[in-house]
């Protein structure tokens, strides 16, 4: 089973490098993240970076962008390149299918958090030598790793199953990216609009707030919903059912 | 290997209103070329989906050497090899990381991939192409590279949906060719829907003729060119007058005269004698210049098949 979801895997990342190496923009834009989220934040904050839970969690969530492009072509764009059929007709199970399209994109987004908090951890090394080499704290960083791999985990559970309802690959991405854009940009469109005393509020509740209660709280909602949408995505899959559709 | 690959007993599958297959029951015996024939939308895809086990019967049963498609498809998927409607091939990728893809699918190890890859390749003359991505390609290799990725795993059952459609003739009689040397190499079933009656004609052992998803024969391509068709005899010549060939149609032997210009076809009632036909035409005044005796073309065979039904109909 792990064999073949480790080779489905092999295959969706060979496609989406293939894919974005074919672009004129596709590997220059992973380059302009990594350079976003790995030396541009860190050199604005400074060495505050290593040690900010704030800076850790916005590194940490963006990846999930990176997910949503490839978990929504699983399979809506297998069916839209005429490919699912064969794929189903194979001795894949259909556990192993399922977990090797969420697995794949999981993979994707969490070796680009790693990478950008290394590259983070360099930069602030680089560009403030003083006082020796520094790195995140143990417990900041695999904390943001957890974060990291389970927001991973809940944006491919859920693109696989907007996927699996999706007949193209584009409709899949336009639903989701409604879906993202409403949970991240809500709050900071809402928040300006608050009257000034609330914010003031909300910002005393950020500064003060304790972030390993918070994230503990976080990452237990998180596997939750990643429990049920990979149930919905289980139930969702039936070989009858993609053909047909 | 079972002696009986595919057997189906009264298999049906209905899509709400549409009977698409309509209880069907036969059997493919193991290591033959098994063709299955019909028009467009007659259900020929559906039985392969059935087959493998993608889809599930509304009624009735069908096995796959020897499991059963409703409780065992994963074991039928996993003895067999398939190219569907459509190639199936990642475009994206090159013909090599195609096969390896499904090389590593079929649990092929590293060595084994890598010259199965190789001599799959270079039988359908693909080799030197390998590192290019199949996107750009002509449908014709992509067909081959999809037939070669079929046999990838050595299936014991290979399932062909229509291998040649799409392609222009050369390409055809190119893929058929290599179909047939492959099929004869690696000893396997096939299972193959077309409605090229040539390419049937040529391929296949045995043959089945369905239409709306009902089977009409079943066969091999010489036991429906007789049983439908039974012997002809096709006369060039001149001075085909109406008489003679009025005398000609009384004859016990004879049971349809048919006339294009200075070439008579005369079908046979079984296995008629046909020395006194040419012999009748001669004392008639007709001057004869060849005389060709024969059977049926498979396409004669299957239209005359799908005009019978509409007839019933």
């Amino acid at each position: 089973m792990l064999n073949d979801i480790f080779t489905l895997i092999w295959k969706e990342w060979k496609e989406v490098f293939l894919q974005r190496s074919s672009g004129r923009m596709g590997l220059v834009s992973l380059l302009i993240f990594v350079g976003m989220f790995g030396i541009f934040l860190p050199l604005q904050s400074g060495v505050e970076w290593l040690v900010s839970p704030m800076s850790m969690a916005l590194a940490m969530w963006m990846p999930i962008f990176l997910v949503l492009g490839l978990v929504t072509d699983a399979f809506a764009g297998e069916r839209e390149r005429h490919t699912l059929e064969t794929l189903l007709a194979s001795r894949l199970s259909d556990t192993a299918i399922l977990f090797g399209k969420i697995g794949a994109g999981v993979a994707y987004g969490f070796t680009f958090a790693l990478v950008t908090l290394i590259v983070g951890a360099v930069t602030i090394n680089i560009a403030f030598p003083a006082g020796g080499l520094k790195f995140y704290t143990p417990a900041l960083f695999f904390g943001g790793l957890a974060f990291s791999l389970l927001t991973c985990l809940l944006m491919a559970s859920l693109g696989v199953l907007v996927s699996l309802r999706s007949p193209t690959a584009r409709v899949a991405y336009q639903k989701l990216s409604i879906v993202m854009l409403v949970i991240v940009l809500l709050p900071t469109l809402l928040l300006p609009l608050l009257p000034e005393d609330l914010q003031m509020s909300v910002q005393m509740a950020l500064q003060n707030i304790n972030w390993g209660a918070i994230m503990l709280v976080a990452a237990v909602v998180l596997i939750a919903a990643v429990a049920v949408l990979i149930g919905l995505a289980k139930a969702r899959f039936q070989r009858a059912k993609l053909i047909l559709d | 290997m079972t002696a009986v690959a595919i057997r189906t007993r009264n298999l049906t599958r209905t899509f709400e209103t549409v009977r698409a297959v309509d209880g069907i029951s036969f059997e493919v015996p193991s290591g033959i070329v098994f063709g299955f024939l019909g028009p467009n939308g007659s259900g020929k895809t559906t039985t392969i989906r059935l087959l493998l086990g993608l889809l599930e019967p509304t009624s009735g049963s069908a096995e796959v050497l020897g499991f059963d498609t409703a409780t065992h498809a994963d074991d039928i998927r996993q003895r067999c090899g398939a190219l569907l409607e459509h190639t199936g091939l990642y475009e994206r990728m090159t013909a090599e990381d195609n096969l390896e893809f499904y090389g590593r699918v079929w649990h092929l190890n590293a060595a084994e991939r890598q010259q199965r890859i190789h001599d799959l390749l270079d039988a359908v003359g693909l080799w030197d192409r390998r590192k290019e991505p199949v996107g750009n390609w002509s449908r014709g290799m992509k067909q081959k590279l999809a037939v070669a990725r079929a046999m990838l795993h050595r299936p014991q059952i290979i399932f062909l949906d229509e291998p040649t459609a799409g392609l222009d003739p050369i390409a055809a009689v190119a893929l058929r060719d290599e179909l047939a040397a492959l099929v004869q190499q690696q000893g396997v079933t096939v299972f193959l829907t077309t409605h090229n009656l040539a390419e049937a004609e040529k391929l296949c052992q045995q043959v089945a003729v369905i239409r709306q998803g009902q089977l009409m024969m079943i066969g091999s391509p010489d036991e429906l060119r007789l049983r439908q068709g039974g012997s002809r005899l096709e006369i060039v010549g001149r001075g085909f007058t109406e008489a003679a060939l009025s005398i000609l149609r009384q004859q016990p032997q004879v049971k349809e005269v048919t006339r294009q210009d200075q070439h008579i076809t005369i079908t046979l009632k079984d296995d008629a004698d046909t020395a006194p036909l040419v012999q009748l035409l001669v004392s008639q005044g007709v001057q004869i210049d060849e005389v060709r005796r024969g059977k049926a073309s498979l396409e004669e065979v299957f239209l005359t098949l799908m005009e019978e039904d509409k007839h019933v109909e």
